[in-house]
């Protein structure tokens, strides 16, 4: 059963799509684009529709999804991670 | 493959537009005429009054945009006649002449010099036979192509970027192909986004247009703003569904012009499209107030994917929404006319899932009514620009 989804395989995060989570479950994702699945390990419990990284991401570092800059990160982000408004930040407004 | 050559049936109007629903409106010019307006609309059944906030001291490009979204809403096809009360004579017959360019039947009251009682029996007598007008009305066989068909997202979530979004995508483009006229917008939702939509402009000076429009909208946010907005874009339910920044928010919702339809024209607010295509126009990402938009646009249709479950409707406008977030299907499905949660499972393709929207869009179109309509959800919500004077 598909746990999460990436739209690219260049993007840093997928989007988890099934309820109930918990941290050290390892997830079985969809890249859509590319169209194959993989594996991550989440490193906290992590809700419908939250992100997890998907790659290694230091400080300040550009976060992508759809390919396109949506952000940037505020603190060290590893793969696995829930990354959200905690530690992601507009680079507009 | 759904067959978008089939009929569907639907109203046509005098001006040769097709409307889906046919309502007898009773339409306040101002604030203080919302009374009179509710008190015809229950002497008369059959009739839909639409009070709303505003119409009084209004000036210079916010009393336009007033007037704009008054005429078009009388003028928009899903309605078939017109009772408009103001407190006074002239504003009143102002708007009561733009409607009546459509050639449906429309009648001004004013209230000054007479009082709400006899106002409202006067109108009370017009709306009666404007009833008996419409309810004589007879659906016809009209292309799907002369729908007019809108979009706008609400309370967005990761799944709508996933799922919804591209459905309406997908049904748009397969719209397009049929020289549809579509319509998009939410001026502000589509920062970090607007390099995607300027390169899908027909050409350089929709592209300026469409600039123009986007750097308007930032200008305002940027005078206004007290901090980074994190509070309001994205809004507390899209940060619960998971969207972190209004870039990503933004990305989210460009995926519902699809990969192929091409942006045609830019509209301001409330302006009605001079020709076919897709049509941007600029707009609040306030759901009912851009829905309100899209129908004083002249739009008779509209999807709105959600994900966390924004449950607006409009009065004249049918919304229909579509939503790919399973907990919100499970726990508010009355407010969901198509359910694409498949698509996040891999059990349907995005091309399925179009084709599920574009169903529901006929039925509703053949009369069946939206979630929202059958719940009652009524919001029109005025846009407006700046102070009264």
């Amino acid at each position: 059963m598909i746990q999460f989804i990436v739209h690219d395989e260049d993007d840093s995060v997928g989007v988890v799509t099934v309820e109930g989570l918990k941290a050290n479950d390892t997830l079985s994702g969809w890249i859509m684009d590319q169209d194959v699945l993989i594996d991550i390990k989440i490193n906290q419990d992590i809700p419908i529709g939250h992100k997890l990284a998907i790659k290694d991401l230091n400080e300040d570092d550009t976060v992508i999804k759809y390919g396109v800059d949506i952000g940037r990160t505020i603190s060290k982000i590893a793969v696995g991670d829930h990354l959200h408004v905690h530690n992601v930040k507009t680079k507009r407004w | 493959m759904i067959n978008l050559d089939q009929k569907i049936y639907g109203y046509r109007r005098d001006n040769n537009r097709v409307g889906i629903r046919n309502y007898v409106v009773i339409l306040p010019v101002d604030d203080i005429s919302n009374a009179a307006c509710e008190a015809v609309s229950n002497n008369i059944k059959g009739t839909i009054a639409l009070p709303h906030p505003y119409g009084r001291l209004q000036f210079g490009e916010d009393l336009d945009l007033h007037f704009r979204t008054m005429i078009g809403t009388g003028a928009n096809p899903n309605v078939a006649a017109v009772v408009v009360i103001g407190i006074e004579p002239g504003w009143t017959q102002k708007i009561v002449d733009g409607i009546a360019a459509t050639g449906k039947p429309v009648q001004g009251f004013s209230i000054e010099k007479k009082g709400d009682i006899q106002t409202i029996a006067d109108a009370s007598k017009a709306a009666y036979d404007m009833v008996h007008y419409a309810s004589g009305l007879q659906r016809e066989e009209c292309d799907i192509s002369e729908l007019w068909v809108s979009t706008k997202c609400g309370e967005s979530d990761t799944t709508s970027g996933f799922g919804s979004n591209p459905t309406v995508g997908n049904a748009f483009d397969k719209l397009y192909e049929k020289d549809s006229t579509l319509l998009f917008g939410e001026t502000s939702e589509i920062t970090g986004g607007e390099h995607l939509v300027k390169a899908r402009c027909a050409n350089d000076a929709v592209a300026d247009q469409f600039m123009f429009m986007f750097n308007r909208y930032q200008d305002m946010i940027e005078r206004f703003k007290t901090d980074d907005l994190s509070d309001s874009q994205p809004t507390k339910g899209n940060i619960e569904g998971g969207l972190t920044t209004i870039e990503e928010k933004a990305l989210g919702n460009i995926q519902k012009i699809g990969k192929k339809c091409v942006v045609d024209g830019v509209l301001d607010k409330a302006e009605m499209p001079t020709g076919k295509g897709l049509w941007f126009m600029d707009s609040s990402s306030a759901a009912a107030e851009m829905v309100t938009l899209c129908a004083a646009s002249g739009y008779v249709a509209h999807l709105f994917p959600t994900g966390q479950g924004n449950i607006i409707g409009n009065p004249i406008l049918p919304v229909i929404k579509v939503c790919a977030n399973p907990r919100t299907v499970r726990t508010m499905s009355e407010h969901v006319d198509v359910d694409v949660t498949a698509l996040l499972k891999r059990d349907i393709n995005l091309d399925q899932a179009g084709d599920m929207l574009l169903e529901s869009l006929i039925h509703t179109s053949n009369g069946r009514m939206t979630a929202a309509e059958i719940l009652g959800h009524q919001e029109f919500v005025l846009t407006r620009l700046y102070e009264s004077a």
